[in-house]
């Protein structure tokens, strides 16, 4: 009997595939290739297949025999054969498959080499068997059609089901859905007790504590001089602090742990310091060495695959633009595999479009579960990559999500325009009885403190317009992380005036 | 605690090395410095009048091959000079320090960087200026200057501890020094010192002995290794990246 299975790939491994298509290999046969959210049927017959993916040359999943049955969502571990014929290299980038055929599952054998890796297992692949749960939408996401709506889990390449037909003819890309980011776990990488650094009498920074969490990418903002990149050489162990205590990535922060704590963390300092008369490779390969990497080439075409730099890898830094020097300086960080990465500035003095390409390597870092310290002064980046931010002038100001941080320092309010500026404010506003209190922004512009901004909105139209006031808008009071972010520091301003 | 990672060692050793081949004016040096000490010896020896008596011709060519130590301690100054200091100027110390390179390990690689293509050069010149002496120079001249023995063995024994110092000083400069050029010229005055010794036996003042040379190499020996401790303690993190000491 013939069915059809249909193959989906929404994530393409985490390495040397990169953006490159997956092949569909079925019975020893490449079938077509697929992208990044694409989806194949294949004309099948159950327990008469064996199926393998590869990408490129070297990079194949083992081939695996399927038949009808109940469903198994599997990981295939691909290997890679890189330089030396009798060597078999294990990489670092998985393919997690579901197959789907007439509404029951086929079945495939877990790879072993992938269990038995366990930085490689992610929720989504640990719970995915059909009476495990589904966790992290899995299971969710192929008993579902995608395209209706529902997002895949980070790492998952899905079926769903499908009809007839070739391959070719059938293939169609998915609608490109935002995912959202993994969730931050809740077991702390770095916790920091305050910490403090003085340099003589200046203090860098002073009595600062904060945690991050694993999988989060956590802004750490300030103006110049606040003691960011201070803070971050502090915690790389650069620099002894001079009082506190700090752990990263589980490793007390103490002079005789600092090979041990740079060993897993990579620090990204704000030039990216590469040596320009080297090529890209060799730069990479020159950290590869001190980080005492094994297999290092694999690393560092992973590495380059991840900032999409794989066909750079032959050209001398001196000659890459300020922009993909800077992405070789993130490449340079992946290398090690760290459990933290230190980002300081990694925009700075990039031009906008080079700025948003490292935006979105850091984003893909973020949704590959790379936990992330960022510092930054750029308050756009920061609400649009971090999580959670800390403020920082020379003491921690704050610290929270971006929203949490808005609704903490600003009351939530109205912003009401009129045509021309009311005759009475006070007595108007005062009549109704939603609103807490007002403020005149400019003429015809008032912001209107309310408990409850939706609820309130109604009454305070009604209210303006009984007054007879021409009422041009009515909308939500919006803060921004600049907002937050001025409102602290120019306190900290007031505060040092004499 | 292993105090040296062979492995971090020879990625040091293994970049330098690219990093010296892709600048010429580094590879010219390396070619022109030891040719311009071989001009000396090389003219010493071919018109040296082979009508003296032994002695006196043999006292005439010890000055010419201890010469040839100045390959070995002044090539090395400017390139050590350079590991510290002109990793700060161009900004690639800083992700250097943040690796779990130990400063032990920093510095043998570093100091084998610099000392491999020196005693490549060096050798191969001492070679070929006594290829030369044999086949070319008078034969009264030629079996004079072979008799020569603790200057000769002088010359292969001191040339990588000379070079060794002239390194672990260039390398103390560099890691305190606030600028580059700064650190090659006060470098290459630093190198100089145990070269007195060979003044010494130039002018009489000390006899070119085999104990002598062993003496000399086995303080030198012992220089070496308590400055390269010394320079390991030396190699502060946090001065190197802020410039303040850590309190």
């Amino acid at each position: 009997m013939t069915t059809t299975a249909t193959v989906r790939v929404t994530r393409a491994g985490r390495g040397r595939s990169g953006g490159r298509p997956w092949e569909v290999v079925l019975d020893g046969a490449v079938v077509d290739s697929l992208g990044n959210g694409e989806v194949i049927d294949l004309p099948v017959e159950p327990g008469k297949h064996a199926l393998r993916v590869r990408a490129g040359k070297y990079l194949a999943s083992p081939e695996r025999p399927f038949e009808a049955g109940d469903g198994r969502t599997v990981g295939f571990s691909c290997r890679t054969r890189p330089q030396h014929p009798f060597i078999v290299q294990r990489s670092f980038f998985l393919l997690i498959a579901s197959l789907f055929t007439h509404q029951s599952w086929i079945a495939l054998t877990p790879d072993e080499d992938y269990l038995a890796d366990s930085s490689l297992i992610d929720s989504s692949f640990t719970d995915s068997s059909p009476d495990g749960g589904g966790t992290a939408g899995t299971d969710t996401a192929v008993g579902t059609d995608t395209a209706a709506g529902t997002a895949p889990a980070p790492g998952v390449a899905t079926a769903v089901p499908g009809t007839l037909g070739t391959p070719a003819s059938l293939r169609s890309p998915l609608p490109r859905q935002p995912r959202p980011p993994p969730d931050p776990g809740t077991e702390p990488v770095l916790t920091v007790n305050s910490l403090t650094k003085r340099f003589g009498r200046r203090t860098a920074f002073s009595e600062v504590s904060f945690e991050v969490l694993r999988g989060e990418v956590f802004g750490f903002l300030g103006p110049n001089g606040a003691g960011k990149t201070t803070t971050v050489r502090t915690l790389g162990t650069l620099i002894a602090p001079t009082s506190g205590s700090a752990t990263v990535a589980g490793i007390p922060l103490t002079p005789e742990n600092g090979v041990e704590i740079r060993q897993r963390v990579s620090i990204m300092p704000e030039a990216p310091g590469l040596y320009l008369r080297l090529t890209v490779a060799e730069n990479l390969e020159y950290f590869a060495g001190l980080y005492g990497l094994h297999h290092p080439q694999t690393r560092i075409t992973d590495a380059l695959d991840a900032v999409n730099l794989g066909d750079r890898a032959g050209d001398l830094c001196g000659g890459l633009s300020k922009g993909l020097r800077q992405r070789v300086g993130l490449a340079r960080t992946l290398l090690s595999d760290p459990a933290i990465m230190f980002l300081d500035e990694p925009t700075s003095g990039l031009d906008p479009v080079a700025a948003r390409e490292v935006h979105d390597l850091v984003d893909g870092l973020r949704q590959r579960g790379v936990t992330i310290f960022l510092t930054t002064h750029r308050l756009d980046e920061a609400e649009k990559l971090c999580d959670r931010v800390a403020i920082l002038n020379t003491t921690l100001r704050t610290i929270g999500r971006p929203a949490d941080l808005r609704a903490q320092l600003f009351k939530s309010a109205l912003i009401v325009e009129t045509l021309k500026p009311l005759v009475d404010p006070d007595a108007l506003f005062a009549s109704l009885p939603a609103v807490e209190s007002w403020r005149d922004v400019h003429d015809g512009t008032y912001e209107v403190v309310v408990a409850d901004p939706r609820l309130a909105a109604p009454g305070v139209a009604r209210g303006l317009v009984g007054a007879g006031a021409d009422v041009v808008s009515i909308g939500e009071a919006q803060h921004s992380l600049e907002d937050v972010y001025l409102e602290l520091v120019n306190e900290d301003v007031e505060a040092q005036r004499p | 605690m292993k105090w040296l990672d062979t492995n971090r060692v020879r990625a040091v050793v293994r970049k330098e090395l690219r990093d010296y081949r892709r600048k010429r004016a580094i590879v010219v040096t390396m070619a022109v410095l030891p040719i311009l000490f071989l001009i000396e010896p090389v003219v010493v020896i071919f018109v040296a009048p082979p009508t003296l008596s032994g002695g006196s011709l043999g006292k005439n060519l010890v000055l010419p091959i201890l010469y040839l130590l100045l390959i070995p301690t002044v090539m090395p100054s400017t390139l050590a000079a350079y590991t510290v200091a002109g990793e700060r100027e161009q900004g690639t110390l800083e992700p250097l320090l943040t690796t779990p390179i130990r400063q032990e390990e920093f510095i043998v690689g570093k100091a084998a960087a610099v000392l491999i293509p020196t005693m490549v050069a060096s050798y191969v010149v001492f070679g070929l200026f006594l290829a030369a002496v044999a086949l070319f120079a008078h034969p009264v001249v030629a079996t004079a200057f072979f008799h020569q023995g603790p200057v000769l063995l002088a010359l292969f024994l001191l040339a990588p501890l000379l070079s060794t110092w002239a390194i672990v000083v260039g390398m103390a400069i560099s890691v305190r020094a606030s600028e580059v050029r700064v650190a090659q010229q006060l470098a290459t005055l630093a190198s100089f010192p145990p070269v007195v010794v060979i003044l010494l036996l130039a002018v009489g003042v000390l006899h070119p002995t085999f104990a002598l040379a062993l003496e000399f190499a086995a303080v030198l020996l012992v220089i070496d290794l308590v400055a390269l401790r010394l320079i390991s303690g030396m190699f502060d993190r946090e001065r190197l990246v802020t410039g303040a000491k850590a309190v």
